[in-house]
């Protein structure tokens, strides 16, 4: 008998029971909130006259809505303010605990997951969020999930679900400097597509990601649903369990040394079998640059737009022209000669600190370049500014003419008023390039935060291990 | 839930790929902490020329009339014909609401991303998964026939064209039964309590750390 993937031994563990179509019923040991997907799923439990199953196994935060700027008058807008104040009163009706708008370990719900510890290896963790699999990062089984599985998930700490293939991607060997994990992942995408994953988990194995940090690895996870997989993991190593010590809900003393020796052991099997594997190889990753409306239209800085007319799929190459329309872009254009309007660093993609250092490190003594109208700094979460601030990141930004903002989503999905208008061109960290995505008609391009901040002070895209600071 | 057993509808194709969430329902609208009303704003961005929002009248903005929903022979529409890869992107249930809320009680498509499809069967919406090549057939005949009805048989797994063609599809047996039935999954997981808490009771001596408090650190 072969042994068993990561995944396989994540889903073992927590199987309540299983039914004869191949069905199980599976235990979540940490479900995250945050207030765009989980009123309705409150409601619902009020409608049917249910409480939560295990109060303590929630922890809930509000990032969607959140104004960016000051929030000492709090919210304007009434509509986003109402569902913000929805969230306040579930969590203090139902007893759940909240970091609320003004706490400063508010964030981004994928980014205090781990921050907090309330992510752990091994764990289950759901959030009715696709980029849930950021948590995975750590070794934990992390998936996003709807309002009615929220629901789901608050009355019976179960979900059911079928178990997902088992794909392994492998990224061999060490990327060139100036990559980071953002071109790691996008060029994972770019190769499998964006519905290459579906049905599957993947597990990110190989030299490359091993050797990223674990906010790296976190980047990786983050973007494993925009390769349609609805969950990805990576091993646990040293590293991981170094991240893990000393976080505010990690466990302490006897706990630990149990929860670790038991940690040692969340990795794929040497002769696990998987359904499908795929090898990257990391040296050959340049710093990617999305052209079009998916995230799977994404290419090498050093290319052109690509032509529709050289696709032999009919349906691929006219979804290619509507790209092309919507972002205004001319087949066989150099992506480096892309002027661009906006420029947003945050998102629960590459929004925590070494993302942050990474950006400072392309702005420091320059200036954000006259034809961009907006250069902003969202950090993650509040722990996260501050930490910038102590190292005078901020100072660094706010020179160079970018602003520097309080910690949420912001511009990733302009849920609140940080949004691009219609016809704006922006480089973004985030991790989609929908249409209308960051703003009714705002066209995206997603980079890495070196390559975001390049592009604020050149006013186009430019090749980071072509210009200094890329070390 | 409401049950799905079958349903004859017009159809109404949206011939794109990779057609997103974010698409079907903007943002804006997902300010809303109620279940329904998004039926109008289903996919707003290219429903209409002007921007909307949950404190717009949509009665007062100016259609798109080249979007195919708003023809007038796709006027009572309720299956939706889609490309691959349908639903993709952000999780939120709201695109499943306003599918169901305008109208549509089922959607084919060759794909669909994970999340979508299984927020259908919360809601009573029928995701029917067809090859490529016999949506592209719905394509051609849905684009050349005014009224175009299919019909579709969630108990015998069957799509029924208007010249007879019966074309057959694959369902989980657990999403079918629930769905034929309109079972409330959370009374089903309810029915399993024991098991659950002796698998807590379990996990709770191996593997302590994992019942971690979110109290904790609360300071
Ligand atoms: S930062 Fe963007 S992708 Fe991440 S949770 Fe917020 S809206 Fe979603």
């Amino acid at each position: 008998m072969s042994g068993k993937t990561l995944y396989d031994k994540l889903w073992d563990a927590h199987v309540v029971d299983t039914d004869g179509n191949g069905t199980s019923l599976l235990y979540i040991d940490r479900h995250l909130v945050h207030e765009v997907t989980s009123p309705q799923a409150f409601e619902g439990l009020r409608l049917a006259g249910r409480k939560p199953w295990r109060v303590d196994a929630n922890l809930a935060v509000p990032d969607h809505n959140v104004p960016t700027t000051d929030r000492s008058r709090g919210v304007s807008d009434p509509i986003s303010r109402a569902q913000l104040e929805a969230l306040d009163r579930n969590c203090r009706e139902f007893g759940i605990r909240e970091f609320a708008m003004n706490d400063v370990r508010q964030g981004i719900v994928h980014i205090i997951g781990p921050e907090q510890g309330a992510t752990l290896p091994g764990m289950t963790v759901v959030c009715g969020d696709s980029h849930t699999p950021t948590n995975g990062a750590l070794g934990a089984l992390a998936f996003g999930i709807g309002t009615s599985e929220v629901e789901h998930v608050l009355a019976t700490q179960c979900l059911v679900l079928k178990k997902s293939k088992n794909m392994r991607v492998y990224v061999d060997g060490h990327v060139a400097p100036g990559i980071t994990a953002k071109d790691i992942v996008l060029a994972i995408i770019g190769e499998i597509g964006t519905a290459g994953g579906t049905g599957y988990t993947i597990e990110f194995a190989g030299e490359a990601i091993r050797n990223l940090s674990m906010e790296g690895r976190m980047t990786v996870c983050n973007m494993a649903i925009e390769a349609g997989a609805r969950s990805g993991i990576i091993a646990v190593d040293e590293r991981t369990i170094d991240y893990v010590r000393g976080r505010p809900m990690a466990p302490g003393g006897e706990l630990w040394d149990g929860a670790v020796e038991a940690w040692r052991d969340l990795h794929s099997d040497p002769d696990a079998a998987f359904d499908r594997e795929v090898h990257i190889d990391a040296g050959a990753i340049a710093p990617q640059v999305t052209w079009g409306t998916s995230p799977g239209m994404v290419l090498p800085v050093d290319a052109a737009v690509p032509d529709p007319q050289q696709e032999s799929d009919p349906v691929r190459a006219s979804g290619m022209r509507r790209a092309l329309e919507y972002m205004d872009l001319a087949p066989g254009t150099p992506l480096m000669d892309i002027r661009i309007d906006k420029v947003f660093i945050g998102s629960c993609t590459n929004a925590r600190i070494e993302d942050l250092r990474a950006a400072a490190q392309q702005v420091r003594g320059r200036r954000v370049a006259d034809s961009v109208r907006l250069a902003m700094v969202v950090p993650g979460s509040g722990l996260v500014k501050k930490q910038a601030e102590d190292e005078g990141l901020d100072r660094v930004f706010l020179e160079a003419g970018f602003e520097w903002r309080e910690p949420g989503c912001s511009m990733c999905l302009a849920m609140n008023a940080d949004r691009l208008e219609p016809g704006e061109r922006c480089a973004s960290t985030s991790n989609r390039n929908f249409e209308g995505r960051q703003g009714q008609g705002g066209r995206t391009h997603l980079v890495s935060p070196a390559m975001a901040a390049a592009a604020a002070v050149h006013g186009h895209f430019v090749d980071i291990r072509q210009t200094a600071g890329a070390a | 839930m409401e049950p799905f057993i079958r349903h004859k509808g017009l159809l109404a194709p949206i011939d794109r790929p990779n057609v997103d969430t974010d698409a079907i329902i903007p943002k804006q609208y997902l300010k809303s902490i109620k279940r329904t009303g998004f039926g109008p704003n289903l996919f707003d961005d290219w429903r209409y020329l002007d921007p909307g929002g949950l404190d717009i009248d949509n009665a007062t903005r100016r259609r798109n009339p080249d979007f195919v929903l708003n023809q007038p022979r796709y006027q009572g529409a309720s299956i939706l014909l889609a490309r691959e890869n349908f639903g993709c992107g952000s999780s939120r249930e709201h695109a499943v609401w306003a599918l169901h809320d305008a109208g549509f009680r089922a959607v084919i498509a060759p794909s669909y991303a994970d999340i979508f499809y299984s927020n259908c069967f919360k809601n009573g919406l029928l995701p029917v998964t067809l090859d490529a090549t016999e949506v592209d057939r719905l394509f051609r005949e849905v684009e050349a026939t005014p009224g175009y009805e299919l019909e579709v048989d969630l108990e015998a797994r069957t799509v029924t064209t208007p010249d007879g063609a019966v074309l057959r599809f694959d369902i989980d047996d657990f999403r079918r039964e629930t769905l034929l039935k309109g079972l409330d999954d959370i009374g089903l997981t309810l029915e399993k309590q024991d098991r659950i808490r002796a698998y807590e009771q379990r996990r709770r001596r191996e593997a302590p750390w994992l019942f971690a408090d979110t109290a904790r650190g609360a300071g």
